[in-house]
């Protein structure tokens, strides 16, 4: 039966982060957007209540992507977030942890996109292990906090061209070259490394490491001032025979024309809706200040007459909340693809694409709206603004998005439409 | 395309025959209360036998009803995210894409041109019973219970095959389907029998539209004023579907200062029409309904002001349904043709200009489709639909023209001649975020 709304069953979660949004990363948003590489010390305790909550089993994956608390297999289950978990396709329609992680990291990020990137244990690397590890490995690394790092100084989004190497030697792999751009870099335990076994094999040769962050030939060399979501650390690291225990290598150590690449590159079907959702909460939180802003100027949006025969601020703001409904719906769908055990790689890009331009295109009009207010540092409409743009970025830029979706549509592979 | 090839007709007729082996051989259809609907979808012509072309003014007899009005239950939610129809959903959307494809789409250009339907169209449409979705069982039509989902599921479909065929048919729906959500019981014991019986009314409008600049339909130009137990109403509507045909029209005015529908019949002194031809939907032979001093009694109001906002929001969700199905056409067309068309010594759409083009088309369309069902579902559930509905219409405003823009732009030259159907969708998809009322779900 066509129902489009948020689940019953997860209207308790997204209270929660709701709440964790409105009364944790509101407060001490500014604080972090200007200290930028300062700690986020409240999070510490932030994601002490995470974990009570997963062991409570009453709000898991009520932060961002967890990998490691999967385990409610059963209907109703709200399973660990972006844990990548395909189920079968069977008869009864599910709502799983696909949705539940993309509706509560909607509301985090309502709050702070910065913050909840840094929210302990919950980093995209746990999403890769999530994807792509097997059974030992995953229980090898739970609990442990994953950042991720794929882009290198010369590569960006062709991460088929990275150049970072691993090569064996006894029951280590011994990894060198340069990283860039790798969120919570310095924070978390773990860093999912991309290395190629061999450069002249392509994408096949491609390998995810895990790799400790104490490890000697893991070094942080930088971290990065940024435009905006300042309230994460963004690393570069240099790897000079930085040496991997064999076991670390995730997913299968064989080079083989299927899988592989391919492999690594699924962790992707599940992270892009959950960065749409990020999209997707910074949009709201922009609406909703605006609105109320505007509502103080006396300008309010009546959903029945048309835009037109309306006040320009107030058409601006009805087109805007209907682009917003249009990439909450693509995201929904996408999560619930995912739940479905339905291959979602284009509709996860489709959410990613539209998401990430309406996230940008919202919150500088949200700026240019309220006028000085939305420029000044005085409301939150600035940072916002600036913090929207890695959205349409990481995890795949806008233009990536689109080269997914009309790849698919067109049935052209990646050296036909390049 | 033009296809006037005279097994049209022919094929048509066999159309009704395949969709009943096809859909006969579901599964579901072992169930004895399923099959009966079906019957009752895909059979309608077969009993009876249709009498089309009554002349514009037949008499209606005023009928009085058992008392209570009969309304279309309200649906259950599921409370659960769910993109998948109703197995009853997925008949009549089935039997509607066939439709599209087999009858509709090849005689879309032709429709246009002549500014007709086409007689063995009609009759398919007609004998496939799709006009009554918006009708309750128990006043003679097909619906379970609200069915907006359906209604846009079916728009959709029919649409796909040709915008201005679809409004053409479904426009008269849409009075049946009003007189079912908003009659009493003697409103639709006198008007309904004439949509579901033996003789079926030619047409039927909902006309809504005015001509004036940043019409408003909540601020109307067209008034309706008491004098003792009748009205008197004056004013112009435009952009009227098939208003030379239609034999009852349901216009909307101020009454008191409030907008309410109000039943005309097309036989009333003071009713003329006059030709109104549009950019698009030519298929629907639009026309002006002009109201001197037409006195209709006060019982002829049809529904509260409420009902008629609901009529405004259930316009616009017919109109994006309907957007969605001609979008899904030149998504399905430019993407078999980027393939194709050689330039530069290689498909044009290995170039990203192309490429992205193709692609904005479907995640536009995508979250249009998906608003649009969001916002049906909640008229169906009978949850605030207010906001949602606001908002499909902006992005059909928005997003559907700028599909039809990409259409034209893909084929270059081809895209602006007749030759292909893309120069039509870009004119049908300009309409489907101005126009107002006509369709309903």
């Amino acid at each position: 039966m066509i129902d489009l709304e948020v689940p019953r069953k997860f209207r308790p979660l997204v209270e929660q982060a709701r709440g964790m949004a409105e009364e944790v990363f509101r407060p001490i948003s500014r604080k972090y957007d200007l200290a930028e590489h300062e700690y986020p010390q409240e999070l510490d305790l932030l994601s002490a209540l995470i974990d009570g909550m997963g062991s409570a089993g009453a709000g898991q994956g009520a932060g961002a992507s967890s990998s490691t608390r999967a385990k409610d297999e059963h209907e109703g289950g709200v399973a660990a977030v972006g844990s990548g978990r395909r189920h079968a396709a069977g008869a009864e329609v599910r709502n799983g942890s696909n949705m539940s992680s993309v509706l509560s990291i909607l509301e985090t990020c309502r709050g702070d996109v910065g913050l909840t990137l840094s929210i302990p244990r919950q980093g995209l690397g746990n999403a890769a292990i999530a994807a792509v590890a097997n059974e030992e490995q995953k229980a090898r690394y739970r609990g442990k906090w994953a950042a991720m790092a794929i882009t290198e100084p010369d590569t960006g989004s062709d991460s088929g061209a990275i150049r970072t190497t691993a090569v064996r030697d006894g029951d280590e792999y011994v990894l060198n070259g340069e990283k860039i751009f790798v969120t919570s870099g310095e924070r978390a335990e773990l860093v999912v490394v991309w290395a190629t076994l061999d450069r002249s094999l392509g994408k096949q040769a491609i390998k995810s490491f895990v790799v400790r962050r104490d490890n000697p030939g893991l070094r942080l060399v930088r971290l990065e001032h940024k435009l905006g979501i300042r309230a994460s650390d963004t690393a570069a690291f240099h790897l000079d025979d930085c040496r991997v225990p064999a076991q670390d290598l995730l997913g299968d150590p064989e080079i083989t024309t299927a899988g592989g690449f391919g492999g690594a590159m699924q962790t992707f079907d599940n992270t892009r809706p959950l960065v749409a959702a990020m999209a997707l909460g910074l949009t709201r939180a922009c609406l909703d200040t605006a609105t109320e802003l505007l509502a103080g100027a006396g300008v309010t949006v009546d959903w029945d007459r048309p835009a037109y025969a309306q006040s320009a601020a107030a058409a601006r703001l009805l087109q805007m909340e209907a682009d917003y409904e249009s990439a909450h719906l693509l995201t929904l769908r996408a999560a619930w693809m995912a739940d479905n055990g339905r291959p979602n790689s284009m509709e996860a890009s489709m959410a990613k694409a539209k998401a990430g331009r309406t996230c940008v295109n919202v919150a500088l009009a949200c700026v240019e709206l309220a006028g000085a207010t939305g420029y000044s540092e005085r409301e939150l409409l600035e940072k916002w603004a600036r913090d929207s743009k890695i959205l349409d970025i990481f995890e795949g830029t806008q233009q990536i998005q689109l080269l997914v979706i009309a790849r698919r549509l067109l049935g052209m592979s990646s050296s036909e439409l390049k | 395309m033009a296809i006037t090839s005279p097994s049209l007709a022919e094929r048509s007729q066999r159309l009704g025959l395949r969709l009943i082996s096809k859909v006969g051989g579901l599964p579901v259809m072992a169930d004895p209360k399923v099959r009966g609907r079906a019957e009752r979808i895909l059979n309608r012509g077969a009993h009876g036998g249709f009498k089309a072309q009554v002349a514009v003014g037949r008499a209606f007899t005023k009928s009085a009803g058992s008392g209570a009005a009969t309304r279309p239950a309200t649906t259950r939610r599921s409370g659960r995210f769910d993109l998948t129809p109703t197995e009853d959903q997925q008949m009549l959307q089935q039997a509607a894409s066939d439709l599209a494809d087999e009858v509709i789409r090849p005689a879309g250009s032709r429709a246009d041109a002549e500014r007709a339907v086409p007689d063995e169209v009609r009759d398919a449409m007609q004998q496939m019973g799709l006009a009554l979705v918006g009708v309750p069982v128990e006043l003679g039509g097909i619906a379970e219970e609200r069915s907006a989902v359906a209604g846009v599921l079916v728009l959709e479909q029919l649409a796909r095959g040709d915008m201005g065929i679809a409004v053409s048919q479904m426009a008269t729906a849409a009075v049946a389907t009003a007189l079912a959500l908003y009659g009493d019981s003697d409103q639709q014991a006198t008007y309904l029998p004439h949509f579901t019986g033996d003789e079926p009314v030619t047409a039927a409008a909902l006309a809504l539209q005015e001509p004036q600049p940043l019409f408003d339909p909540f601020d109307l130009v067209t008034t309706a004023v008491a004098q003792g137990d009748s009205l008197v109403l004056n004013g112009t509507k435009a952009l009227v579907a098939n208003a030379d045909r239609a034999e009852i029209f349901v216009v909307s005015a101020m009454v008191d200062g409030e907008a309410r529908l109000v039943v005309v019949e097309a036989a009333t002194e003071g009713v003329t029409i006059e030709d109104d031809p549009a950019m698009g939907v030519r298929a629907a032979h639009t026309g002006r309904v002009v109201l001197t001093d037409v006195t209709v009694p006060t019982t002829n109001v049809l529904g509260t002001t409420d009902d008629h906002r609901d009529a405004v929001r259930r316009g616009r969700v017919a109109w994006a349904a309907a957007a969605c199905g001609t979008a899904r056409a030149v998504l399905d067309q430019v993407t078999a043709y980027a393939r194709e068309r050689k330039a530069f010594g290689e498909p044009i759409g290995q170039r990203q200009a192309v490429a992205f083009m193709i692609a904005d088309i479907a995640v536009e369309l995508d979250g249009l489709r998906l608003a649009t069902l969001k916002a049906a579902s909640r008229l169906d559930a009978a949850t605030d639909a207010a906001q949602v509905v606001g908002e499909v219409r902006a992005l059909t405003a928005t997003h559907a023209v700028q599909i039809g823009s990409h259409a034209v732009q893909m084929l270059g030259g081809h895209g602006f001649v007749k030759e292909f159907d893309n120069e039509r969708w870009y004119r049908d998809l300009r309409g489907a975020g101005v126009l107002e009322g006509t369709l309903l779900v």
